[in-house]
């Protein structure tokens, strides 16, 4: 027990100095104001943070708070006057509660005075003010087991119609037993996919211009169907599997084929956790395609960092000086170049990224901003596995979850 | 005791009790009373990496004019109790009204979801506080009589389920009964069926939470039932004994009896923690197959738009299910303390 710690420790100490060694010489000019940032835990937001305190180090206060569970702290932490949290690091769809709750402050004054050298595409505007400013992209996308595919005699697939073909061939030659994987765990993650689905159908959840949702149509059925008919080749329990159980999956051999976080497929193509078999022939494929609609069934992400509202000028100043030093091209060396598709310039693409940025290419659509879109998401994630497990038809499960939409809707004031 | 020293005694705990029970559960009934402000929505231009779109935002501006004139929102009454999230009273009228029989009004109560998770939580309660309580005592019984130098070892041994944190216990067991997992391919065997999985079969999911929920509290009412067992005047045991009874007769009509005032203690806090069945569901991630209120409570916490106010009724409408399932109990003990000796 006592070893095991010793090594644990070591591993950690060794993580810490890498991320120091890193960051080192970055030092900035910032001799007062607080930073202290709260955000996801995963290798590139790390090294964003380590950048950007490391850039802080002569302020008053420069502290980072790294947590898989940053969405239910990070309203709380900067709801005060002064806020605890002077930045959240956050995407796409986690930046519209900190809009929603009015936390955040617009950044135009703090960008034309320090931030000269962000170009324009990293700046997320919401109605011509700048919240935001994104360093990385995201997408989830297909990957898959060269040596399968090859084995079976079957190319690559690039729409879910050849995914189910694939999977057919795969398990009628006895190669595996459940050939897809997916997070389909019954909550955010099944939401998601449908979310993915839905978009890659061509459908639109809300009545244009309204908070009324409407995805109780054909679109929405064909989504459930393709969602259904996948389900048919995965692990039984795949109600459960959210993406770290689909990856454990993967990463064990029992799978050929998913559709999965570009952000991830670092880890499943290292060595670590897998069989030489496996993770050499992991490879990144395009965003996947369902129907005849031409929009790729997946959603795009970014990942960028925001300014607290309720923190002094001095505090807003060092948090942004640091934070836009921490995302400028110097961050990029050979440690942090293949932890995500970084939007800064001088960037240059390994194979782990190839994935996202075929779905980039490919004309994706970004996960909607809307401010009603997460209590959609929550509704979507209670109901959908009631029609997976074949307990009631599509059009109940779409309109089990327009109607608890929309009481969720009317009880936060999007509806009437 | 004399009043006034009575009061000065129960005076710290008084207002304890106030701060931290009564005040808390004041503002979340009035939190259920109200709802969000009607949001100002604009349509606005959002641009960023990955090109522009037009969409809709709050006008934070106009939002908070509303918000500073009503800080704790707009007065609901009871809308939230109502709406389909929870009582769901307009749902339930249409599908009285429409349904073919009492078979399928029942399926249209299963798929509101309150009254799906009310159906789970009542049915672990039912199920698991019984055999909790039957399990515990024997337990205490076989414990008992085990000689002296094993007992330290075997009351260790019984109450690890107890020791070991909800979280980590249900998680142990997930993994146990996984289709590879130890317990998942042992049932697969039993079953002579290759693709069973508990994980993915509403019933056997069900029996598992139940399983795991007896397992989990069977050593408090162990426990306490040993403690009792300790009691129990060995006199009237001797004398049973030489009237003849066995020692089934002596268990039925000497510790049983004895026991029941310990009985009405463990049912009544089994009780209150089945009805508040959470942990399990999260660890087991049995969302799609079970619902509790308290895992309704969480649900409503943790999306990326928190819904107080229906959290808040929910929270009551559990406050509300335990007095109603204690009342039984309280009202016997009540009784029993009441009656002179």
């Amino acid at each position: 027990m006592n070893m095991l710690k010793t090594m644990m420790l070591g591993t950690a100490v060794a993580a810490i100095a890498g991320t120091t060694a890193m960051a080192d010489g970055h030092a900035c000019d910032i001799s007062e104001g607080r930073v202290n940032i709260v955000g996801n835990e995963f290798p590139a937001i790390q090294s964003v943070a380590a950048a950007a305190l490391e850039c802080a180090s002569g302020a008053e206060q420069a502290a980072s708070n790294l947590t898989s569970e940053h969405q239910t702290i990070n309203v709380a932490g900067m709801s005060g006057n002064p806020a605890e949290y002077t930045s959240a690091i956050v995407a796409n769809s986690s930046i519209v509660a900190l809009i929603n709750e009015d936390v955040i402050r617009p950044l135009d004054e703090l960008v034309s005075a320090y931030g000269a050298d962000i170009p324009p595409q990293q700046l997320i505007t919401v109605g011509g003010k700048v919240m935001a400013v994104a360093f990385m992209a995201n997408a989830q996308h297909l990957v898959y087991r060269a040596d399968v595919l090859e084995k079976a005699g079957l190319d690559v697939p690039t729409s879910y119609e050849e995914v189910l073909a694939a999977a057919e061939k795969i398990r009628a030659d006895g190669i595996m037993e459940n050939p897809v994987g997916g997070a389909y765990a019954a909550g955010w993650n099944l939401a998601q996919e449908f979310t993915n689905m839905y978009i890659g159908t061509g459908g639109e959840f809300f009545e244009p211009g309204t908070a009324k949702v409407s995805i109780n149509n054909a679109k929405g059925v064909e989504a459930l169907e393709m969602m259904k008919a996948l389900t048919a080749y995965m692990n039984p329990d795949y109600l459960t599997h959210d993406s770290n159980a689909t990856s454990a999956e993967w990463e064990a051999g029992n799978v050929a084929l998913m559709n999965m976080w570009g952000s991830r497929t670092g880890v499943l193509m290292d060595e670590e956790g897998a069989t030489e078999e496996v993770y050499s022939n992991t490879k990144a494929g395009g965003p996947l395609t369902v129907g005849d609609s031409g929009t790729p069934a997946t959603t795009l992400w970014w990942d960028g960092w925001t300014v607290a509202k309720n923190i002094s000028d001095a505090d807003a100043a060092a948090t942004f000086k640091s934070l836009a030093k921490a995302t400028s091209p110097a961050l990029l060396n050979e440690e942090t170049m293949s932890q995500a598709v970084w939007l800064m310039e001088g960037y240059k693409p390994e194979a782990v990224n190839e994935g996202v940025l075929a779905s980039v290419a490919a004309g994706s659509t970004p996960y909607p901003m809307v401010p009603f879109q997460g209590l959609l998401h929550t509704a979507m994630g209670d109901n959908i596995a009631d029609f997976l497990q074949g307990s009631e038809s599509a059009e109940q499960t779409l309109a089990d979850i327009e109607a608890a939409y929309t009481a969720a809707a009317t009880e936060q004031g999007f509806l009437k | 005791m004399k009043h006034s020293s009575f009061f000065w005694f129960v005076l710290p705990s008084a207002f304890l009790m106030l701060l931290f029970i009564a005040m808390p559960i004041a503002s979340v009934v009035t939190q259920s009373l109200y709802t969000a402000h009607e949001q100002v929505i604009v349509e606005v231009k959002n641009c960023g990496p990955f090109g522009c779109k037009t969409e809709q935002s709050v006008d934070q501006e106009a939002t908070k004019a509303l918000r500073d004139a009503q800080p704790l929102g707009k007065f609901a009454g009871l809308d939230i109790y109502t709406d389909r999230n929870h009582l769901a009273v307009g749902e339930l009228r249409t599908a009285w009204v429409n349904a073919d029989g009492l078979p399928d009004f029942g399926n249209a109560l299963m798929n509101l979801p309150f009254y799906k998770a009310l159906t789970f939580t009542l049915t672990y309660t039912a199920i698991v506080t019984p055999l909790t309580l039957i399990l515990g005592f024997m337990i205490a019984v076989a414990i008992n009589s085990v000689p002296k130098a094993f007992k330290g070892p075997t009351i260790f041994i019984s109450l690890l389920p107890f020791i070991v944190t909800p979280l980590v216990g249900s998680l142990v067991l997930f993994w146990m009964v996984d289709a590879r997992g130890i317990l998942g391919t042992g049932l697969q065997w039993l079953a002579n069926d290759p693709t069973l999985s508990v994980k993915a079969n509403t019933a056997l999911m069900w029996i598992m939470l139940m399983f795991y929920g007896v397992w989990h509290s069977a050593p408090f009412a162990f426990v306490i039932y040993y403690a009792g067992l300790q009691t129990v005047n060995s006199e009237t045991l001797e004398a049973a004994m030489i009237d003849g009874a066995s020692r089934w007769e002596r268990i039925r009509y000497v510790v049983v009896p004895h026991l029941l005032p310990l009985t009405t203690f463990i049912a009544l806090i089994q009780l209150m923690d089945n009805f508040r069945v959470f942990e399990p569901i999260v660890s087991f991630s049995a969302q799609a197959h079970a619902t509790s209120l308290s895992y309704a409570i969480y649900n409503d916490l943790t999306g990326e738009t928190r819904l107080l106010s229906s959290a808040a009724a929910t929270s009551v409408l559990t406050i509300i299910g335990v007095a109603i399932l204690l009342s039984p109990v309280l009202i016997r003990t009540y009784r029993d303390f009441g009656t002179p000796k």
